[in-house]
């Protein structure tokens, strides 16, 4: 079967292994993900900040061409893109005026069609079905579920998990065999776009959330947000300076833990990718 | 043949500055059925009414329009006049050219050619009024209090010191209600016990009030001074009259650890309670549903024990129905307890507790004998965070309006803290400290300025535990919001007051209206801040809105007032202007067809269905009725009436069309 994929510049870029891990969990279900074509920027942390007509504009074009394509589903596996097409649907659908002025920009008809859905949604619904019979190595591991900001909120819109105390990624990690620690920075903010401009606040506010996934003796980070992920892994070394201390906790995408479970490639997940090297301890690589 | 006379009013320069008033007689003088018509400066003085008084004598009139203000203003005024002048009050109508006509126009042509038409279509109207007699209903004089928290206390005491009758009904054991359970109260910090168990016995004790404790109102029927209560007597399970309340049962009862509603959880109860030892009655009830008898059919230990053989396991709860003249409402408010908060850790840490719980720990005869101790290890805290806000004021995620009581039982709270544990730290975290009231301010700067209390001006955006700590993480807003950590061992939230739970349905029950929020509405926001929509039904308390004591004290006060006012008199008086159901002879009764459309329209719950039936017993036809001591003349009911069979008296359809066909024949012509 296939299902849309927008893939946004980030997972098309510095978060290939996001991709990588997507693409691998897809083909294990025989599904076929089919990039959006022609697709463009989404707009993220800057557009809707300056412009709203172009915040709406670029989406929308990228929604339009979904539909275009016949596509009922989209996966958007950043959560920053999940976020401006949720967001960008909700304000046309509820505007005809606002819909045909961004139709007219975009030289495209927006229907509002297309089912958007974020990379827990996608696991709910095709990947946890057949999940426990294709298990081969339980994810036996102590894991800090990490949410952030953009994949719950705003509630009113995303209507996604409960915005405070998200579980979502809680419930998907127990069905691979891993034991979600209860903690108190699961949506807390990791810095996001200051990761260029100011790198000590992300420092200090990754670093937060580090130890707090340290304290509680977590093995791993489970992220679901490309954004999320570089601030824990790819800013480690400033991380780690705040901290005063070298931490080795492993920032891992949802999508490549379930990998590891399905007995994947470590390479085909693109887990070589990652700053902080996946190290897990040893206990997990026993067979079931 | 109709003998009208018309009375134009100046009002001073009020109406005659923009509207030329002898004119408007003039020509008032010409319609037909006029016989008389004048002007005059002031209508409603003395000289004024004399005019009338006169007019109605010399001309015989049939009717009359005063042509003035509003009926709102002056109607009773010139109704009172013709009736002392031989005319019946209903034949008498104002015809609006004030605030209608002169106030809201200029002075044009138009402006006195409005005010001849207006007085032109009551002319035509009030042809066509029926003499009205006044509606008596007779009224008993017994009032049912609902609730007895403090409100409810003090409007029984205040009926019943006023000579009447009251039943007072409480779904609890005992009366009480939330400030016999909280330890001292602001601004004074005098405790709440010593002031209140006085007024509880009082209530016990008065010859003119019967208290029925563990009952709840499941029905109510009929209409100011005429209401018929129906009442839920709870199965105690125990004989009142033989239990002495010795408290054997109690102390024996070997199921212990059911947590108390009293304590709010920090104290366990047996099955068989008093809720606190100055419970009033003094008599304990079984809790069915935590009870080893009733739950595996065995045990009956406190039937063993029982001097007096009060036991009855197999006693049902009774229904009993009561008439009463007047209702109360005092059912009071609840509070957002902390799971309702998931930023603070959806209640699952046991030392993040809410303000009722902290008024336990803090009272001597709560669960730790008045010491500070947290729930979760019984250590004294030495680091306490208060939240105020918490859930209020807080459109996105909790309430939008403000609960009114934090502020200041925050600041005691944080006074009564360091006044116990002298080398401890209370923070208060706030959004604005709302202390209006008397002696309040001055409250709220002690506990700043004399104890010490650290406020900090922001909200708390997370708490959780780390270390055997609560970690509290605010800003401080007046520090250019800057991020604020406390390490805290104990954490109170001020959480939100809000209706209590069933206040709706007893709100559907008893037909009086609600806000948004479940609470009761008043009358008027103003001007009827202690009675309902619904005539005879008033409010005390917080079941209106968030109130403090003093507050819900002047309520039920208020309300007792408005009772014993209602009680000042055998019959009561309305104004007869309600829908009837027309009547005729048989076979046909009435032109109504039974369809009862009419009956969920009526916002008044005022039709009834009456039944014809011949002598052995056969329905001939149902029809509905209105009751006129219900009805409030809204004439919903003669809108959706698809016969034509309802009317509306002193607003007869025959008069309003008259009124829209004299004001478009003019138009025509």
């Amino acid at each position: 079967m296939k299902i849309g994929f927008y893939p946004g510049c980030s997972v098309d870029g510095g978060s290939r292994e996001y991709k990588e891990s997507c693409r691998a969990l897809a083909k294990a279900y025989g599904i076929e993900l089919e990039s959006v074509p022609d697709w463009n920027c989404c707009g993220a942390s800057a557009a809707h900040n300056l412009n709203r007509e172009l915040a709406l504009a670029l989406p929308a074009r990228i929604l339009s061409l979904a539909e275009k394509a016949g596509m009922t589903h989209l996966l958007v596996p950043c959560a920053a893109c999940y976020n401006r097409l949720m967001l960008t649907q909700h304000e046309l659908m509820k505007d005809e005026t606002l819909r045909k002025n961004i139709s007219e920009v975009t030289g495209l008809e927006f229907k509002g069609t297309c089912s958007i859905l974020n990379v827990v949604q996608w696991i709910q619904k095709w990947i946890l079905p057949e999940l426990p019979e294709k298990i081969k190595k339980p994810f036996d591991y102590k894991v800090a579920c990490y949410y952030g900001c953009l994949l719950v909120r705003p509630h009113k819109v995303l209507k996604f998990d409960r915005p405070e105390d998200p579980q979502s990624l809680d419930e998907v990690m127990k069905l691979i065999g891993a034991t979600p620690v209860d903690w108190a920075f699961k949506t807390e903010c990791c810095g996001a776009g200051l990761s260029v401009s100011k790198t000590d606040v992300v420092a200090d506010l990754s670093g937060k959330i580090v130890r707090d996934a340290v304290y509680r003796q977590a093995d791993a980070l489970i992220v679901a947000c490309p954004m999320c992920h570089s601030n824990l892994d790819m800013r480690r070394r400033e991380i780690n300076g705040y901290l005063k201390q070298n931490v080795s906790l492993p920032v891992i995408y949802v999508t490549q833990a379930i990998g590891l479970a399905l007995g994947i490639d470590r390479k085909e997940l693109g887990l070589h990718r990652h700053f902080v090297p996946v190290n897990l301890p040893e206990k997990a690589e026993a067979t079931k | 043949m109709a003998r009208i006379g018309v009375f134009v009013c100046h009002c001073g320069e009020n109406i005659s500055a923009t509207v030329d008033c002898d004119r408007v007689a003039e020509n008032a003088s010409g319609l037909p059925g006029v016989v008389h018509s004048v002007d005059y400066k002031y209508m409603c003085s003395d000289p004024g009414q004399t005019l009338i008084k006169e007019a109605i004598k010399e001309h015989k009139l049939t009717g009359v329009v005063v042509a003035a203000c509003s009926p709102r203003m002056h109607e009773p005024t010139f109704r009172k006049a013709c009736a002392e002048a031989g005319l019946n009050p209903f034949l008498c109508e104002m015809a609006n050219v004030r605030e209608h006509c002169s106030w809201v126009h200029e002075k044009t042509e138009s402006t006195t050619q409005k005010a001849k038409d207006v007085v032109r279509l009551l002319v035509e109207k009030v042809k066509r009024n029926e003499a009205l007699q006044p509606i008596k209903v007779p009224v008993t004089k017994k009032a049912v209090v609902i609730g007895g928290g403090v409100a409810g206390i003090q409007a029984s005491l205040d009926i019943a010191n006023g000579g009447h009758q009251v039943l007072l009904v409480e779904r609890e054991p005992s009366i009480g209600g939330h400030m016999s359970q909280l330890s001292e109260t602001f601004p004074t910090l005098d405790c709440s016990q010593c002031i209140l168990t006085p007024r509880m016995v009082e209530v016990a004790q008065h010859p003119n009030i019967t208290l029925w404790s563990y009952s709840e109102v499941i029905g109510l029927d009929g209409f100011i001074g005429n209401f018929t209560v129906k009442i839920r007597k709870k199965a105690k399970s125990i004989d009142e009259h033989l239990c002495t309340g010795c408290g054997l049962c109690t102390q024996k009862c070997p199921v212990r650890k059911i947590p108390s509603e009293f304590e709010q959880g920090l104290g366990t109860r047996p099955a068989i309670y008093t809720p606190f030892p100055q419970a009033v009655p003094n008599k304990p009830v079984i809790d069915k549903l935590n009870c080893t008898y009733y739950l595996k059919g065995r045990c009956k230990l406190c039937e063993r024990v029982c001097p007096t053989q009060a036991i009855r396991f197999d006693q049902p709860d009774e229904i009993v129905e009561v008439q009463a003249g007047a209702i109360v409402l005092a059912t009071g408010y609840d509070i957002k307890r902390t799971d309702f908060f998931p930023e603070y850790g959806y209640g699952k840490y046991k030392d993040v507790i809410d303000g009722l719980q902290f008024e336990r720990l803090a009272s001597a005869s709560g669960p730790t004998g008045g010491m500070i101790r947290r729930p979760s290890d019984g250590q004294i805290p030495k680091n306490i965070v208060f939240v105020a806000c918490a859930g209020s004021r807080d459109p996105a995620k909790g309430i939008e309006y403000c609960s009114k009581i934090c502020c200041m039982y925050t600041a005691k709270h944080a006074m009564l803290y360091k006044h116990k544990v002298h080398d401890g730290t209370p923070y208060v975290f706030y959004m604005d400290i709302r202390a209006a009231g008397k002696d309040y301010d001055e409250f709220t700067r002690r506990a700043i300025e004399v104890d010490r209390t650290k406020y900090i001006r922001g909200r708390v955006s997370r708490i959780y535990e780390k270390e055997g700590k609560l970690v509290v993480v605010g800003a401080d807003t007046l520090l250019g919001g800057q991020k604020v950590e406390i390490e805290a061992d104990m954490v109170v939230l001020a959480t939100a007051s809000v209706a209590n739970p069933g206040s709706e349905e007893l709100a559907q029950i008893v037909h009086v209206s609600y806000d948004r929020y479940k609470f009761f509405a008043e009358a008027h926001p103003k001007l009827k801040p202690v009675e309902t929509n619904t005539a005879g039904i008033f409010l005390a308390g917080a079941c209106q809105a968030p109130k403090d004591i003093p507050e819900s004290v002047s309520a039920a006060s208020g309300a007792a007032a408005k009772v014993l006012g209602l009680f000042a008199n055998d019959e009561l008086t309305r104004e007869p202007l309600v829908a009837v159901v027309n009547r005729m002879a048989p076979p046909l009764f009435s032109t109504c067809i039974g369809c009862f459309l009419c009956q969920p329209v009526c916002p008044y719950n005022a039709i009834e269905r009456e039944e014809f039936k011949t002598r052995d017993g056969k329905l001939l036809k149902a029809v509905a009725r209105i009751n006129p001591g219900l009805c409030q003349g809204c004439g919903t009911c003669v809108a959706l009436c698809r016969s034509k069979s309802i009317d509306l008296y002193g607003y007869s359809n025959k008069q309003i069309y008259t009124e829209v066909s004299a004001l478009l024949d003019e138009a025509l012509v």
